[in-house]
């Protein structure tokens, strides 16, 4: 693991794109502390976090788009799963590879917060924008376990940038998304169907079995429907809630307002966890197919 | 040292690699022979662990790759058809990198990388960018990873594809030296370099094994009975009555030949594998009949392959590979002939 964590971290430093990636973001949070914190004085830190969560919808694809399709494609893989390595360790030497990257522009941020005790701050709101820093780190962390998943789905450095940046837009969206949706028993049940089917599509493609799939499908669909007949209430509301949890971003909220927001953290771990997950599932996939 | 067993891979429908089994001993140079999409790189693909099988078990040194992958990976030094290589690093970086990769103690890597750099002529380029280097010298970064850490089993797949004819013998020479310690297994689909350089040819055709012996051995158990073809200078009726009545002789061809004025061109099978020539001298002699030359005619190795692969020349695409792959060797013979 440690072979490949500085294999790949030298690889970003060698290549412009650590570079890019540490200059983009660094100049984007300086504008807006300039702008905000600096020329019209405002001293709420946490305002140029939540105000800039939209860097990594254009860093995260650049910094992850390569990770894992550019062994596939130079099939440099090989050598990575010949090696007495598990997969699992070849995915989390890369990941924090990632990581580190991410926390070297997050080591400058932190000391925006001291420029601001020059004006005359209370440490009770130094801890209040750490606590917001961390949640950015958070956020950006969990944006990464989401590139490399889809960094191993693909060849091609190009397709993962794309389709990296457009679940991460997806995610951005979704809560605006989620205020069109109405919060009625019937959109529920409509929005779930459509995800018993997408659910049922996707066990077909990874299993290869009809009958799965439409078994799988079939008794999800008689369960909601069982709870259409006998609980509806219970079904008000699940749509706008269903986008909520792709609100990525939106968990920041609580971290800039000084708030240690555990149902976040655990949100932010657990997604970080599952797609880790999903990159060794992915990998094994397709060694087994 | 290697135990496959009913090995298959399946590809949706495809079959690429078909209840293959095979044993491989300590301390020998094996060659996988088979044409292009044969299941030679697939077969090497599952020994290594990178892919896995649709059924069938492999056993390296006692360790299932696929229960006991790391320790079953300890003992293999693995070069794929593509050398995987890191274009950004240096032959000395992506070795140490190698070596780090497979846990070779931290003391004895700088000794260890010095010298295999050294074995596989490498060391002056230590310093280049893999992505400079030229298509000779990166293969033999790829051989120098396979040998990191002297692992008991050591397999190539195609050494020596899109190498020059200098580079060929010096990676052939390699081979054969690493041969001495390890058990080396090397695919190829050029007969002579697995002629030359194996002690055991696996031949393979449509992901079954359909042959397993030397080299020697293979061409010998095949060949059968022995043909043999001669000149003779004298009278036709002559030759033809000695001919036919010699008992070992299973048929013979005659024709006037073309170089020898007054001489006959004769091609003849004999019943078994007894050698004819002596037969075939006194008897001449006894007639007066010179013998302005005679050959036995032994079957090659790729006359071997051929008839194994391609048994229905008319219908089959492998067939054709084939062939276009013993032209490639035949070129690659003039020109090992030229140096």
């Amino acid at each position: 693991m440690a072979a490949i964590y500085k294999r790949e971290l030298r690889s970003y430093f060698t290549s412009p794109m650590g570079y890019i990636f540490i200059a983009f973001l660094l100049f984007v949070s300086g504008v807006y502390f300039t702008a905000y914190n600096l020329i019209n004085a405002y001293p709420w830190f946490g305002s140029i976090l939540s105000g800039t969560t939209f860097v990594f919808l254009i860093l995260v694809p650049i910094l992850t788009m390569r990770i894992m399709a550019e062994e596939r494609r130079q099939k440099t893989d090989q050598l990575l799963l010949t090696a007495p390595v598990k997969i699992i360790d070849v995915v989390l030497g890369k990941y924090l590879a990632l990581l580190t990257v991410f926390a070297i522009p997050m080591l400058f941020l932190c000391l925006y917060p001291l420029l601001l005790l020059m004006f005359g701050k209370t440490p009770a709101s130094l801890a209040m924008d750490y606590l917001g820093i961390f949640g950015y780190f958070l956020l950006g962390a969990c944006n990464l376990a989401i590139g490399l998943f889809i960094s191993t789905l693909t060849e091609s450095q190009v397709l993962s940038a794309v389709l990296t940046f457009l679940v991460l837009l997806i995610c951005y969206f979704s809560s605006s998304l989620a205020s069109f949706i109405p919060s009625t028993v019937n959109a529920s049940l409509i929005l779930i169907t459509v995800l018993i089917i997408v659910a049922a599509i996707v066990i077909f493609v990874m299993a290869k079995n009809v009958f799965l799939a439409a078994g799988a499908a079939c008794v999800l669909e008689v369960a909601l429907i069982l709870v259409f007949a006998i609980k509806p209430e219970l079904l008000e509301g699940v749509a706008p809630a269903i986008f909520g949890i792709f609100d990525v971003s939106g968990r920041l909220e609580n971290f800039v307002y000084g708030i240690l927001d555990v149902t976040g953290i655990v949100y932010y771990l657990s997604l970080i966890v599952l797609f880790i997950f999903l990159t060794v599932q992915a990998i094994q996939k397709r060694r087994w197919s | 040292m290697i135990e496959v067993k009913n090995l298959t891979k399946k590809y949706g429908d495809h079959t690429a690699v078909d209840n293959l089994s095979f044993k491989v001993e300590k301390g020998q140079i094996y060659g996988f022979l088979g044409p292009n999409g044969a299941g030679k790189s697939t077969t090497m693909n599952m020994i290594t662990g990178y892919i896995g099988a649709t059924g069938g078990e492999i056993k390296i040194n006692g360790y299932d790759i696929f229960e006991e992958p790391e320790y079953a990976k300890r003992c293999i030094g693995y070069l794929p058809e593509q050398p995987p290589l890191y274009m950004d690093m240096t032959p000395y970086e992506y070795l140490k990198f190698a070596a780090a990769l497979k846990k070779i103690p931290k003391e004895n890597r700088e000794d260890m990388i010095t010298e295999i750099m050294d074995r596989t002529k490498i060391f002056d380029v230590k310093d280049r960018l893999i992505k400079n280097l030229s298509k000779g010298y990166r293969q033999r970064v790829g051989v120098a990873q396979a040998m990191l850490g002297y692992p008991p089993v050591i397999i190539l797949d195609e050494p020596t594809v899109g190498l020059d004819p200098k580079q060929i013998i010096e990676i052939r020479d390699l081979i054969k030296d690493l041969g001495n310690k390890h058990t080396v297994i090397l695919s190829s689909h050029i007969l002579s370099e697995v002629s030359a350089i194996c002690d055991h040819v696996l031949i393979i055709s449509k992901g079954k094994l359909i042959a397993s012996d030397s080299p020697e051995n293979l061409t010998k158990h095949l060949q059968g009975t022995t043909k043999v073809s001669l000149t003779v200078s004298g009278d036709r009726t002559v030759i033809e009555e000695l001919l036919a009545a010699e008992e070992k002789i299973e048929s013979y061809e005659i024709r006037p030949s073309d170089t020898e004025a007054g001489a006959y061109d004769i091609e003849l099978q004999g019943k078994d594998t007894t050698d004819l020539r002596s037969l075939l001298f006194t008897a001449f002699a006894e007639r007066q009949c010179p013998i302005l030359q005679m050959q036995a005619a032994s079957m090659s190795l790729e006359d071997v392959f051929l008839e194994l692969t391609g048994g229905d020349r008319e219908e089959s695409e492998e067939t054709e590979e084939a062939e276009t792959s013993t032209a490639k060797s035949e070129e690659e013979e003039e020109n090992g002939g030229d140096l």
